[in-house]
Formats: C-alpha cells, sequence, structure tokens
C-alpha cells in the first residue's frame, strides 16, 4: 500500500500478546502485511476461506477447541456472515474480526458503498461490538483492547480498520495500485 | 414413515455403527436430522449439536480440528447442510487437516422442511467434488460392506477424509438434544478440559 500506514505490525503483536492462535481470512490489499506477519508465524495457524461466514465457524470451532482465533476479511465479506453470527450470539462464543474497509472514503468503485457505508451498522445490528480504528498510532492498543473484550467476555468485536489508515486503491486502466 | 428412496440404509443405523467406535473422537453435527441421530444414539458431552447456522458444521469441524490436532474430529451432517457450506469443502482441503473426517448421511432430500429434493438427487456428486478439494480420501458408500470398510478410513488414515453415505429418505422420531447453545458449548469445554477458569 503505497501511501497506507503500517497498521499491521501493531495488530500483530497485540493479536500474538493476546494468545490468538488460529485466524481465518479473506484476502484483502488492505490486509497483507499483518496476513504474512501471521502466516510466519509458526505457532499460528492461518486458515483460507472460500467465503466470510466461514470464519465465523472456524472461530466457533477453534473455541470449542480451546484455542482464540481471529477472522480477517474486507468490508464487503460482512454481509456473508449474518446467518452464522447466530452461531456465535446462540451460544456465547468469543468472536475477534479485523474488517479491512472499503466504500468508506475517497472510493473509485460505487460498488464497494452498499457495505462499505452500512457494514458497521449491519454488525451493530446483528449484535456485534463495532470499534473504528482510524488512527494508526492506536492500532495495537485497539485491537489489544477488542480482543480482550471479546475473549473476557465472550462478545463478538469488529474492528473496522478505516480507509485513512490503510490507504487509498488507486485503479486506472494502467493496472491497480495500491 | 414414509420412504422416498432405494437406500437399504437407514440414517440412525449408520450413525450408531460409526459412534460406537468413536474412542475419543469429537463430534461435530450439523442442523436437523443429522444432530437428532447423534442425540439420539450418543449423549455425550463432546459433541456439538447445531441447531442453526446452517451451512457451518464442516467450519466449525475445521477451527476444532486444528486447536485438537491429536483428536480425530467427525463432522456429521446431511447433503441439504453440507451444499450450503460448500465453498468450506476447498477450505478444509486447503488446510490439510489431517485429523478431520467429514460424513455426509445423503438421503438426498431436505428433511426437516417436507423432504424436498437436494442436489444430490440431481447431478451433484459430493465425492468427487472432495476429492477435486483436495480431500485425500472420499468414498461413497451404499451399502452395509462399504459403510463397514469406511469405518477405520474416518478413524485411523490420514485426512481430510469425506466419506457419502446414501441413507434412506426417511422420516424417524426425533430425539432432540439441549437446544441451549451456551451449554452445549461450556459442556463440550468442560468435558475436553479446556474450559478457562
Amino acid at each position: 500500500m503505497g501511501e497506507g500506514l503500517d497498521w499491521g505490525s501493531g495488530a500483530y503483536e497485540a493479536l500474538v500478546k493476546c494468545g490468538v492462535r488460529q485466524i481465518a481470512y479473506v484476502p484483502d490489499a488492505g490486509l497483507s502485511n499483518l496476513l504474512n506477519l501471521c502466516k510466519q508465524n509458526k505457532e499460528m495457524t492461518s486458515t483460507l476461506l472460500s467465503s466470510e461466514e466461514e470464519g465465523i465457524a472456524v472461530a466457533a470451532g477453534a473455541w470449542l477447541g480451546g484455542e482464540r482465533s481471529a477472522v480477517l476479511m474486507q468490508s464487503s465479506g460482512v454481509g456473508n456472515c449474518m446467518n452464522a453470527l447466530s452461531l456465535i450470539h446462540s451460544c456465547r462464543f468469543p468472536l475477534l474480526m479485523v474488517i479491512t474497509m472499503r466504500g468508506e472514503w475517497r472510493e473509485f468503485n460505487p460498488w464497494q458503498l452498499p457495505m462499505g457505508q452500512n457494514a458497521g451498522g449491519y454488525l451493530q445490528r446483528s449484535g456485534c461490538i463495532v470499534h473504528r480504528l482510524i488512527d494508526v498510532d492506536d492500532s495495537a492498543e485497539t485491537i489489544a483492547g477488542s480482543a480482550a473484550l471479546a475473549f473476557e467476555t465472550m462478545s463478538a468485536v469488529a474492528v473496522l480498520v478505516s480507509q485513512k489508515v490503510i490507504g487509498v486503491k488507486h485503479f486506472t486502466k494502467e493496472g491497480i495500485f495500491d | 414413515m414414509t420412504d422416498f428412496s432405494k437406500s437399504a440404509l437407514s440414517r440412525r443405523d449408520v450413525v450408531q455403527e460409526i459412534l460406537c467406535r468413536r474412542g475419543d473422537a469429537l463430534v461435530v453435527a450439523g442442523l436437523g436430522s443429522s444432530a437428532w441421530d447423534c442425540a439420539a444414539v450418543s449423549d455425550c458431552a463432546l459433541d456439538f449439536l447445531l441447531w442453526g447456522a446452517m451451512g457451518s458444521a464442516a467450519a466449525i469441524g475445521l477451527g476444532l480440528a486444528q486447536a485438537q490436532p491429536n483428536r480425530r474430529v467427525l463432522v456429521i451432517t446431511g447433503d441439504g447442510e453440507i451444499v450450503m457450506g460448500l465453498g468450506s469443502l476447498a477450505s478444509i482441503g486447503g488446510a490439510r487437516v489431517g485429523n478431520f473426517a467429514l460424513i455426509v448421511l445423503d438421503n438426498e432430500h431436505y428433511g426437516e422442511t417436507g423432504m424436498q429434493p437436494s442436489h444430490t438427487s440431481g447431478l451433484l456428486d459430493l465425492v468427487g467434488l472432495a476429492r477435486s478439494c483436495g480431500f485425500t480420501q472420499a468414498q461413497e458408500v451404499t451399502d452395509i460392506n462399504l459403510l463397514q470398510q469406511s469405518i477405520p478410513i474416518i478413524y485411523d488414515e490420514p485426512g481430510p477424509i469425506a466419506i457419502n453415505i446414501k441413507v434412506k429418505a426417511e422420516e424417524i422420531s426425533r430425539v432432540l438434544p439441549p437446544r441451549d447453545g451456551v451449554y452445549l458449548k461450556n459442556r463440550f469445554r468442560s468435558a475436553l478440559g479446556v474450559e478457562e477458569v
């Protein structure tokens, strides 16, 4: 991400510190750094998902087996998770989601707006606590605080990482420039 | 009791046959008849039986298997339930999760909603799909001999394993497990010894 800030290192350190042993993800450009750091950690299992709702189920399974996990996705994937979230709420599974935003600010693709502008609202309406990461300096603290809330109070917590933090994607006929 | 198909295997007998040899295996059962079958033959704290989140059973098993690599994890679910989460087969194959076995009780119908036909009554080949997704073994079971042969594979062979068992489309008496999800979760974690203080 050319003009993006490195929020991933702080987020990664917070995930390790709070004992997250599995991440389940659908890739996003904004998640690249965090995903690479997690994949390099041999103590952590990284699971590539076909669709985001699988991540909710993987997180529930990991908790049943005694492990903390995090689900990583882009904002467009939030809508895919709605029915799966019933599992989290019905059983009071803890859930930590890290969601990189599109369609929120300086977006070039109008198709990103329906989810980008409403992801936070949908998550709240479905019973999730929503925290926003808008300043890169708060990265570690926001993830650490959200993880503590999720795992210690058996809550579903989503951290929405602002496009102001991850950088704006530029898209031209010549190619995609992050 | 209405019988819509020609398979001779009865789903509850199949589940009984598999689970009576479970040892210390962990079980996730999908929404509907599969959960009722498990409740009927096994009242075990190490069964996590779903009342909702259709399409999620296999991915729950994936997270569980990765957290408990020394235990066998069985996901027992129906054709309708697995079809709703087909993408998870690619995720499970890609994860190369060796202690995972998927058992589909395939009656080719949606049993809880009035026995409407599912895709497996048509062209969908779940065994071929599982193989394409990277499952190490994928087999179709259509009679008692094949079922007996599949049981050592389910418990002992390196996974991920998929066994698609054609069963009668029959309506059997419902044996309902506890429906409080928090209770099922805590019971499971306590029995596994991972409950945090």
